[in-house]
């Protein structure tokens, strides 16, 4: 059934097209025309007012204090277990310095048909790193991988995830085309704008629909970039 | 091959639905309320009118350049998507859409599928098809969620549950859903669908979703979403089908992000959604989560006839954001079901057509003033009011050999077509212009003071004793 | 919207389409606009021959009816004059459609193209094309404007009214809410689907009498029609003699406030 309509849908389509195609549309010279260079600390402040307008918090934190800082979070919201990636640099850093502070660092370490249940209900919270950022919307580039997964930034009600300011991109545009996209993109990739949230009853807008509650931005800056 | 059935004709009725709602003042500020509010957001997103405009004519460039390689954008992207190991089904009609996901589920002995928001699935009746089959098909996005609870259809294509006040959805969740006292806390309802749903991705087998942009040279699906249930969908479950139309196509990557902003700043007033999602393909070796299987159903049901005709094709170009009927006065008065269509408001009354027929729709194409708000706002500059002057003349002018469309000529009334030609004939003719003019000069103050649907609400039409003719020749 | 043009190419000699509507419901408003062009000036040239724009049949899914009435038109304005509508519904048809109404039809589409450059809407020629300062002669008061949507999503020329008015001193304009919304005349539309129609007509009259303003104006009669149609109604209804919402074209109002005739 379906090859036989694959073959009548195209056949109606190529009967009908146009017989010259259109010139390509010019997207860099719109955003070259629209979108202005920015500096590393510019796109860093704008990334910051846009997802924090997005009900995202922020805390500035250096490479070497943000497991610190990490830790003054879970312990504000009284969280005692962290999923974490373990063999990521960041996941390791985590399970090195949490749990001589009290907190369980589970990890991601087997399919999660194994223990679904488990991340559904008794996953509070959860670290993974961001590829990179966007400044004009405020939004967080993820692409989960076999060691940090994609559930990992969906199911746990509180999502932290950790970022270096010098991976800020001004735009999406310019994000996919620097890191050349189009030659290869992971299973999955996300942009991430803020918790998750909702206006569908009566345009009042609500957090925390499906995904995280809450999204926790650790943002390393270092002295580079704040300049 | 079988022709779609088609259960209703949106048309019939459309003035009784329409009357219903413009005579309830509840519903009439309602409507007025949310309309206003997602105008104003939108315009909020929009401060810089050079920039606006030219990102509508990018927009609409980049829609126009990719429907016009449709064809070889189609294969190159089953050829890429192949090769990511997704798996490409192609659907002439609802009919067969259906039985290819009804086929999917049932394959693997299923019977709970979550779904997530897509129109698509809203246009095949997918719900009714899965019932049918025993299967349980249950909306996750929060409006689609109230919606099928309360046993109704989505009345606006974002945001589904438009229509309904808190206390209404109060009532609703503490009347179906086990265990639920009444609150009209937002919040407190909210977490009530969070906790009812999670367990839903939790359980399900199958996960459906629509598709916003498919980039034909990386074989990529995107998907656009606030909540985080379309990710729970294409993520959680083993089994991920999406669901598109034909023409939601992109050859390249580069061309997402301006018709992805142009899609939430249009639509809900939004700088960017939650979540951009996406997906290439199945879960890999050594990945351990995201779903062991990946299907596509592309669907025509009367998208390659809109395809076929130049003018008509510009229908294509929607990127679904809902901000014409947020703009539109005819939406605005009478909300989303009185269409009786899947797509309402504007877009829905040229779209409709190629769907359903213009046997059933033809009613539907004269519910416009032809203001041009639809037209201002298409952030893809489809000419909404163009196109609907088009199709009246398709669906009013007597039937033709090799129509356009079908049900070309369904609404042709003898007697109409003939006073048309009596009123060209008038008025391609000064001196019999002249003449009737001036006879209705005369008789201006003997017509009948009710002039049908005119007098309903406004007094009668009359011409003035005399012409600005006669008041010129009389002044020499 | 037209480029103003220096006095030296100020048009001495103008057409005058009156459309269908004016000539035949709103004549007053017509002989005003004449009469306001001829005080400045110019000499308006009525070529008896006219009827309507075709616009009625064109929206309403007949286009080969408006195409031959249309074509009637093409051939009422030899000089190389300025076709001055008051109307920016009819203007926006004349201007904007005809050319793809002639579009298979090369000798029709050139002169429609033609044509189509020397057609302003009214208020549109007296700012861009005249330079037209008004001078308020009349007393306070206060006015609301309704723009048609053609004038304003075809013509462009939403402001040149605005600016007008905005001109007299002793006139306060107020604005309405929803003030860019349509009346829901909509030609066959008002008759087709006259719930949708009357709720967008009571809506409107609604917004126009919150204003308080004394009067309504307008540069379209389509409008006016509708819109001074379903507030007489009103008056009935409820046994009014004086009108709740008085209303005229723009025209009448300048000249009036202007000093008239002279």
């Amino acid at each position: 059934m379906s090859a036989l309509a694959r073959d009548r849908i195209l056949a109606k389509l190529r009967q009908n097209a146009p017989s010259t195609a259109n010139a390509l549309p010019d997207v860099a010279a719109w955003y070259a025309g629209h979108r202005p260079v920015e500096t590393a600390a510019d796109k860093a402040r704008r990334f910051r007012h846009f997802i924090e307008l997005a009900h995202a918090e922020v805390h500035a934190v250096t490479p070497g204090n943000w497991t610190q800082t990490l830790h003054a979070v879970l312990k504000a919201r009284a969280i005692d277990r962290l999923l974490v990636a373990e063999g990521t640099p960041h996941g390791d850093a985590a399970l090195d310095d949490l749990p001589p502070h009290g907190i369980d660092c589970s990890v991601y370490d087997m399919a999660i048909e194994a223990w679904k249940t488990e991340m559904f209900e008794a996953t509070p919270a959860s670290l993974t790193g961001a590829r990179a950022a966007i400044a004009e919307t405020g939004t967080l580039i993820l692409w989960p991988d076999a060691l940090e997964p994609r559930l990992m930034s969906l199911v746990p009600p509180v999502h932290i995830v950790l970022l270096d300011a010098t991976r800020i991109h001004n735009t999406f545009f310019e994000a996919m085309t620097a890191e050349g996209w189009k030659n290869g993109l992971p299973t999955n990739a996300l942009l991430i704008s803020g918790p998750s949230k909702t206006a569908d009853i009566q345009q009042t807008l609500a957090y925390g629909a499906h995904g995280p509650k809450e999204l926790i931005v650790l943002l390393i800056e270092t002295t580079e970039a704040a300049q | 091959m079988s022709e779609h059935t088609l259960h209703f004709r949106p048309a019939d009725g459309f003035r009784a639905r329409s009357k219903a709602v413009v005579d309830n003042p509840f519903l009439r500020q309602s409507f007025r309320g949310a309309m206003d509010f997602l105008m104003a957001k939108r315009a909020a997103q929009f401060p810089d009118p050079e920039e606006l405009e030219s990102l509508r004519s990018l927009g609409e460039a980049i829609r126009q350049y990719n429907l016009a390689k449709l064809p070889d954008l189609l294969l190159q992207l089953e050829s890429r998507l192949t090769a990511n190991g997704v798996k490409v089904h192609w659907a002439e009609t609802p009919d067969e859409a259906n039985a290819i996901i009804l086929g999917i589920v049932q394959g693997h002995g299923a019977t709970k599928m979550v779904k997530g928001k897509s129109m698509v699935s809203e246009e095949i009746e997918l719900n009714h098809a899965a019932e049918a089959a025993g299967i349980e098909a249950l909306e996750s996005d929060m409006g689609e969620y109230i919606v099928q609870l309360a046993g109704e259809k989505p009345s606006h294509i974002i945001m589904p549950a438009i229509h309904k006040t808190k206390e209404e959805i109060a009532r609703l969740f503490h009347e179906k859903v086990p265990g639920v006292d009444y609150t009209d806390n937002v919040d407190a309802l909210i977490q009530i669908g969070r906790d009812v749903l999670r367990r839903k991705f939790l359980e399900a087998e199958i996960g459906l979703s629509g598709v916003n942009f498919a980039v034909a040279e990386t074989g990529t699906l995107c998907l656009v979403e606030n909540e985080g249930n379309g990710r729970m969908c294409t993520t959680a479950p083993a089994i991920h089908i999406a669901i598109t139309g034909i023409e939601k196509i992109v050859e390249k990557l580069e061309h997402v992000p301006p018709l992805y902003s142009l899609l939430t700043r249009s639509a809900t007033g939004q700088n960017i959604s939650t979540y951009f999602n996406m997906i290439s393909g199945p879960r890999q070796p050594g990945e351990k989560d995201g779903p062991e299987e990946v299907h596509l159903v592309l669907l025509d049901n009367g998208r390659s006839q809109a395809y076929a005709d130049e003018q008509l094709r510009k229908t294509l170009q929607c990127i679904r954001c809902g901000a014409c009927m947020n703009h539109c006065p005819v939406y605005s008065r009478i909300g989303g079901h009185a269409y009786g269509t899947t797509y309402p408001g504007p877009i829905g009354k040229i779209v409709s057509p190629h769907l359903l027929g213009l046997d059933a729709t033809a009613g539907l194409t004269t519910a416009s003033s032809l203001c041009g708000a639809c037209g201002e706002v298409c952030p893809v500059k489809i000419p909404i009011p163009e196109l609907l002057m088009r199709l009246r003349e398709e669906a009013f002018s007597a039937p033709r050999a090799n129509p356009v469309m079908r049900g070309q000529g369904a609404g042709y009334s003898p007697l109409i077509s003939a006073i048309w030609r009596a009123w060209a004939v008038v008025y391609q003719s000064p001196a019999l212009y002249r003449m009737v003019s001036w006879l209705g000069s005369r008789l201006g103050g003997f017509l009948p003071s009710r002039q049908g649907a005119w007098t309903s609400v406004r007094t009668p039409l009359r011409p003035a004793p005399k012409r600005l003719r006669d008041m010129l020749r009389e002044r020499g | 919207m037209s480029e103003p043009v220096e006095s030296a190419r100020r048009p001495s000699d103008i057409y005058f389409f009156a459309t269908c509507v004016v000539d035949q419901f709103f004549p007053g408003a017509g002989m005003d606009a004449i009469t306001l062009l001829e005080r400045e000036g110019i000499r308006v040239h009525f070529p008896e021959e006219q009827t309507c724009c075709g616009q009625p049949a064109y929206t309403s899914g007949f286009p080969d009816e408006a195409r031959r009435v249309a074509a009637h038109q093409l051939t009422l304005f030899p000089e190389d004059w300025p076709v001055v509508v008051p109307s920016g519904s009819c203007a926006g048809m004349m201007k904007h459609h005809y050319p793809t109404l002639f579009a298979a039809d090369p000798q029709r589409k050139a002169q429609a193209e033609a044509l189509s450059a020397r057609i302003h809407e009214f208020t549109d020629f007296l700012v861009n094309v005249l330079g037209w300062q008004p001078q308020d002669r009349g007393g306070d008061c206060t006015v609301v404007l309704h723009t048609s949507c053609s004038a304003r999503r075809e013509m462009g020329v939403h402001l040149t009214g605005r600016r007008l008015l905005g001109d007299l001193k002793n006139v306060r304009v107020a604005t309405q809410d929803h003030e860019a919304e349509c009346c829901g005349f909509g030609g066959t539309f008002s008759v087709k689907q006259p719930e949708i129609s009357g709720a967008m007509v009571e809506d409107k009259v609604k917004a126009l009498k919150a204003t308080g303003a004394e009067l309504v104006v307008s540069a379209d009669c389509g409008c006016l029609m509708n819109i001074l149609g379903h507030a007489a109604w009103q008056d009935e209804q409820a046994g009014r003699t004086t009108p709740s919402l008085p209303g005229e074209h723009i025209a009448s109002f300048l000249l009036r406030r202007t000093g008239g005739a002279q």
